[in-house]
């Protein structure tokens, strides 16, 4: 498609904007008008498009980014901030499944046997990627909403099965790129979307932040590769950015986990042999201490700092208001209280912090892992709300555990840690947690939001 | 089995093996037990609390001739009349008390020849799990506390600082010497009248339980360990020893108090306050003996009295938890239940020499000399806090302890504030140069030659293909800047952005409405719904970010 040099320049616009965009994350205070380059960068991506000459859109063009938008902006308005990470693996999909479909519009307009060897590598590319994106955020998806059990699904032979699958796509990737025929490409796709599903089955629950930042890469790489397909040098930009984008946070999600991403990738972390061993020497001994919600408030009434280590269990239990008014209480009695947020706390990466920024908690007193670390011996009380491994001593002390060598936030070295859990069941990952049998633990059973809420109250009752 | 619980003899002697509480929980738990008439009336428990327990009382001759097992605090001994304790037990009775066998070896001789089954509650191994077992531990508790209440009652000023209307009175300052289970109870109580309190150990690594109780840890600036074995001190070489009365010299011209809890097992206890450091002493101070009984650590102790020399009162008084005989009688008495727990109880009483705290503890079984118990392996946490000492004494440069590194490598996303790439994965890396490798081959191979028969296709892949590259690296550099916080931010606007395909479905959806149009169609739709899905919701996130 020959383009005026003028519409090349809208697209380069648009593509040095989306970098700015992503550059505008790097802190709290640029990411709003970052946000605001990344609209009008697209704003001007399509607009430019549309006015190619000799396109002439169809009407129906028109309805599609209207309805489109309207059903976007319906589900960007209703979603909770806990459900994030159900919605953000909602999109992969919805990219992959975008990318299939342009990919079989491209061999459409070919017709059968129509187009360059390399043309057919590129929608063939294009189309692979996309579908196992789509089906693969799909149950990612699925996964996160809990209507699909999120233990790992490990078929005995999986290796075997994914090998296969992919000579076979391999397979009719040549016959395809050899006729130009419609059939193969069909084919190779239902391959690729069973391989998004089977990948994604054998990912455990606890994964769920690296497989959602790889769905976020692959859309990316889906892009770049219709990019190649329609050669327009904006969709290579910008899906090797989201692409980069995506590896890096899986990099740094199975850091924070000390896993390669292999090990992620085709592991099915939590049913693996290591585990099955881990099993008796790891279970810990000695009693659980509990606490109850007065004794809580009286402790923290009696505490100089205070640094709350909020988990999932916060996230599902929507406690992030609680847990607010329970830090202003304290810091209007000039209490110090920080937030202590693990990588991978949570079910995507950084989502405990949109969660205490829902709830108005200023980021200032939000630390990371590392930032706070040091500061846990001199603290007189930590309160860890619905998190498990993420503070889990046996990632340091026991070699045998299967989250050995994972950087964990050292709470027990504080002076007193409360755990509010639901129950006494494992995290996760499926491991015992031996925090909960330390002397300066002790255990606050209940729901986090209602918990907190009546250590709040209790707390009020006292001022 | 029967169980006695004998009366103590000696006159300064207070306290019993057994109280009442302790009594009804051994007959609880299946001892018959007898008790001598008026054995625990000293400690405050008379015979009628012993009988409502369920345990009789009965004569001397009884008490001891009787029973399977005696229980006694002090060492049987000879009494005023002649008496020989030993030869009042039958023979093959179980005997448990304190007996310090290394001192005593005439008494273990005549109780050997009695046939007698002879357990030392001096001789419990000192490891974490005989510490319910641990009299020495639970009676120099009391010891340390009373010493304290003892030096109160002598010293003619209050603990406590105070501002009265008729004027300021200064804290007490209070010297201890020795931190073990004595000096820290000592430390603790002097701390709760409100005495400013110091302390001198020579293990290092006492200094922390020492500050724990608000004390003040002095030390001498040799670099030498005093750990022992069993939590003991060890004897200290001659320039350590120098330097420390050096220490006591300038402290004993300050304190007001010094109670000295110094004590080497098997030894007579360490002479570590001079007569010239009780002269220079104020007038009125008080100083408390603990180690009186082992010769004391003060030159002028007297064991058993109060002796006031140049103004300054020494207390040798050997009888601390006998001056407490009922929380002493009561503490003990748990002791002795723990130690019989652990030998099976009344069920299975035996004396099972696989368990180190009866093994310890035994003397003789059946007449035969069971001590001392065979060595124990060197306990593997004495020798690591011994030896980085010994080293950091001997090299100039403190070492460098060989400390497990972290497995926590701190996440690359810690350099985020400032740019650059940081360490990539390693099997990243080879797998990028693998990749440039094959296609630069490949390209060399095929055109390598003549560019003539490369298509015009291909020419354009490359072209593309440098893009896509350049923009990796973009993404790459740009991303890492990224603050984790905003990583969910960050997900969602480039979910928005990845909408871009948006523009495959442009291309595609022209012209006539045939399938591949329809197609194209479908793809807007889903894409639009990312493009404004993924904007709105980040802009709704990032609006929550407040300072």
């Amino acid at each position: 498609m020959t383009e005026l040099p003028i519409i090349t320049f809208a697209l380069l616009i648009a593509a040095v904007l989306f970098i700015l965009s992503l550059r505008g994350l790097s802190n709290q205070e640029s990411a709003r008008r970052g946000n605001v380059f990344g609209m009008v960068g697209m704003a001007i991506a399509i607009g430019a498009t549309l006015t190619i000459p000799g396109l002439s859109p169809h009407p129906l063009v028109i309805a599609a980014i209207v309805g489109g938008g309207a059903l976007g902006g319906v589900l960007a308005a209703r979603v909770g901030m806990t459900q994030m990470p159900e919605l953000v693996a909602l999109l992969h999909s919805f990219v992959g499944l975008a990318a299939v479909l342009v990919g079989f519009s491209v061999q459409l307009h070919a017709g059968p046997g129509g187009g360059h060897a390399i043309e057919h590598v590129e929608v063939f590319v294009d189309v692979l990627i996309g579908a196992l994106t789509c089906t693969g955020s799909i149950l990612a998806f699925l996964k996160l909403r809990g209507s699909v059990s999120g233990k790992p699904m490990l078929l005995p032979a999986r290796h075997l099965f994914n090998l296969s699958m992919l000579l076979g796509s391999v397979a009719m990737g040549y016959l395809y790129v050899d006729s130009g025929a419609l059939w193969p490409l069909l084919v190779g796709s239902a391959i690729a979307c069973v391989l998004g599903v089977h990948l994604v089955a054998a990912i455990g629950g606890a994964d769920m932040p690296v497989v959602v930042s790889m769905l976020n890469s692959y859309s990316g790489w889906t892009a770049a590769a219709a990019g190649f397909m329609l050669k327009n040098n904006l969709l290579i930009v910008t899906g090797a950015l989201v692409g980069s984008s995506g590896a890096i946070l899986s990099y740094i999600m199975c850091k924070a986990m000390n896993r390669s991403i292999w090990n992620v990738i085709f592991g099915g972390f939590g049913a693996d042999p290591p585990k099955a061993a881990a099993g008796a020497p790891a279970a810990p001994q000695g009693e659980v201490q509990e606490i109850d919600n007065a004794g809580l408030a009286t402790t923290l009434l009696e505490s100089a700092s205070v640094v709350i280590v909020p988990g999932y269990g916060m996230a599902v239990s929507r406690a992030q208001h609680a847990v607010r008014e329970l830090c202003e209480l304290l810091r209007a009695k000039g209490k110090l209280v920080r937030f202590a947020i693990h990588p991978v706390a949570g079910r995507l990466p950084g989502h405990m912090n949109v969660l205490m920024a829902e709830a108005n908690v200023p980021y200032d007193i939000v630390l990371e892992m590392d930032e706070i670390n040091d500061d846990l011996p001199a603290t007189d009380v930590v309160i860890v709300i619905g998190a498990n491994d993420i503070v889990n001593p046996a990632a340091e002390d026991d070699p045998t555990s299967p989250i050995a060598g994972m950087p964990v936030l050292q709470v027990w070295k504080s002076k007193l840690v409360v755990v509010n859990k639901r129950s006494r069941a494992a995290g996760y990952a499926g491991i015992d947690n031996p925090l909960f049998y330390k002397p300066n633990t002790k255990m606050l059973f209940g729901d986090a939001k209602g918990a907190i809420e009546k250590v709040v109250t209790e707390l009020r009752a006292r001022a | 089995m029967k169980l006695a619980i004998v009366k103590e003899t000696r006159p300064e002697e207070r306290r019993v093996a057994v109280a009442p509480a302790t009594a009804a929980r051994l007959i609880k738990a299946g001892w018959e037990v007898i008790v001598e008439r008026s054995a625990g009336e000293a400690a405050s428990f008379p015979d009628r609390d012993y009988e409502a327990a369920g345990a009789v009382v009965v004569d001397t001759p009884t008490a001891w001739g009787s029973a399977d097992v005696v229980v006694k605090v002090r060492a049987p001994e000879v009494r005023a009349d002649g008496t020989d304790e030993a030869t009042l037990l039958r023979e093959g009775t179980t005997l448990i008390s304190f007996v310090f066998p290394a001192q005593n070896p005439e008494l273990v001789a005549r109780l050997a020849a009695r046939k007698i089954n002879l357990l030392a509650m001096d001789c419990i191994p000192r490891i974490s799990r005989a510490q319910k077992v641990d009299a020495l531990s639970s009676m120099a508790n009391i010891a340390g506390y009373r010493a304290v209440v003892e030096a109160a009652n002598k010293f003619g000023s209050f603990f406590t600082g105070q501002f009265t209307a008729a004027g300021k009175v200064p804290p007490a300052k209070v010297l201890i010497i020795g931190a073990g289970v004595a000096g820290l109870a000592a430390i603790a109580a002097a701390k709760s009248l409100g005495a400013i309190v110091r302390a001198f150990d020579v293990r290092p690594s006492v200094a922390e339980q020492i500050t724990s109780l608000g004390g003040e840890f002095l030390t001498v600036t040799v670099a030498e360990s005093g750990e022992g074995q069993g939590g003991y001190a060890k004897e200290m070489s001659k320039e350590f020893i120098d330097a420390e009365m050096a220490l006591f010299r300038a402290q004993a011209k300050d304190v007001n108090i010094v109670i000295t809890t110094a004590l080497i097992p098997g030894k007579p206890a360490p002479k570590l306050w001079l007569t010239d450091m009780v002269e220079s002493m104020k007038p009125g101070s008080v100083i408390v003996d603990l180690a009186a009984e082992a010769g004391g650590n003060c030159e002028c102790t007297r064991a058993g009295e109060a002796v006031v020399h140049k103004g300054v009162t020494i207390l040798g008084y050997t009888d601390m938890p006998s001056r407490m005989a009922n929380v002493a009688s009561d503490l003990y008495g748990t002791n002795i239940w723990h130690l019989l727990d652990e030998m099976g109880g009344a069920a299975k009483f035996a004396f099972d020499h696989s368990n180190e705290i009866v093994r310890g503890a035994l003397v003789l079984e059946g007449g035969e000399k069971r001590w001392p118990p065979p060595k124990p392996e060197p306990k593997p946490d004495a020798k690591g806090d011994a030896k980085p000492d010994a080293k950091a004494a001997a090299a100039p440069k403190p070492v460098e302890a060989p400390k497990p590194a972290p497995a926590a490598a701190p996440a690359p996303k810690k350099s985020h504030g400032h740019g650059g790439a940081p360490a990539k994965p390693m099997n990243g890396q080879i797998l990028v140069a693998a990749l440039i490798a094959f296609v630069g081959a490949f390209l060399g191979l095929r055109y390598g030659v003549s560019a003539k028969d490369m298509s015009p296709d291909t020419n354009d892949l490359l072209q593309r293909l440098t893009v896509f590259v350049l923009a990796v690296f973009v993404g790459w550099q740009v991303v890492w800047n990224v603050t984790p916080a905003l990583h969910t931010p960050l997900m969602s606007v480039t979910n928005a952005i990845s909408g871009i395909i948006v523009v495959g479905g442009l291309l595609g959806g022209s012209g006539s409405l045939d399938t591949a149009a329809i197609v194209g169609i479908a793809a807007i739709l889903f894409a639009t719904i990312n493009i404004v899905g993924g904007f709105w919701v980040t802009r709704r996130m990032l609006a929550m970010f407040r300072k």
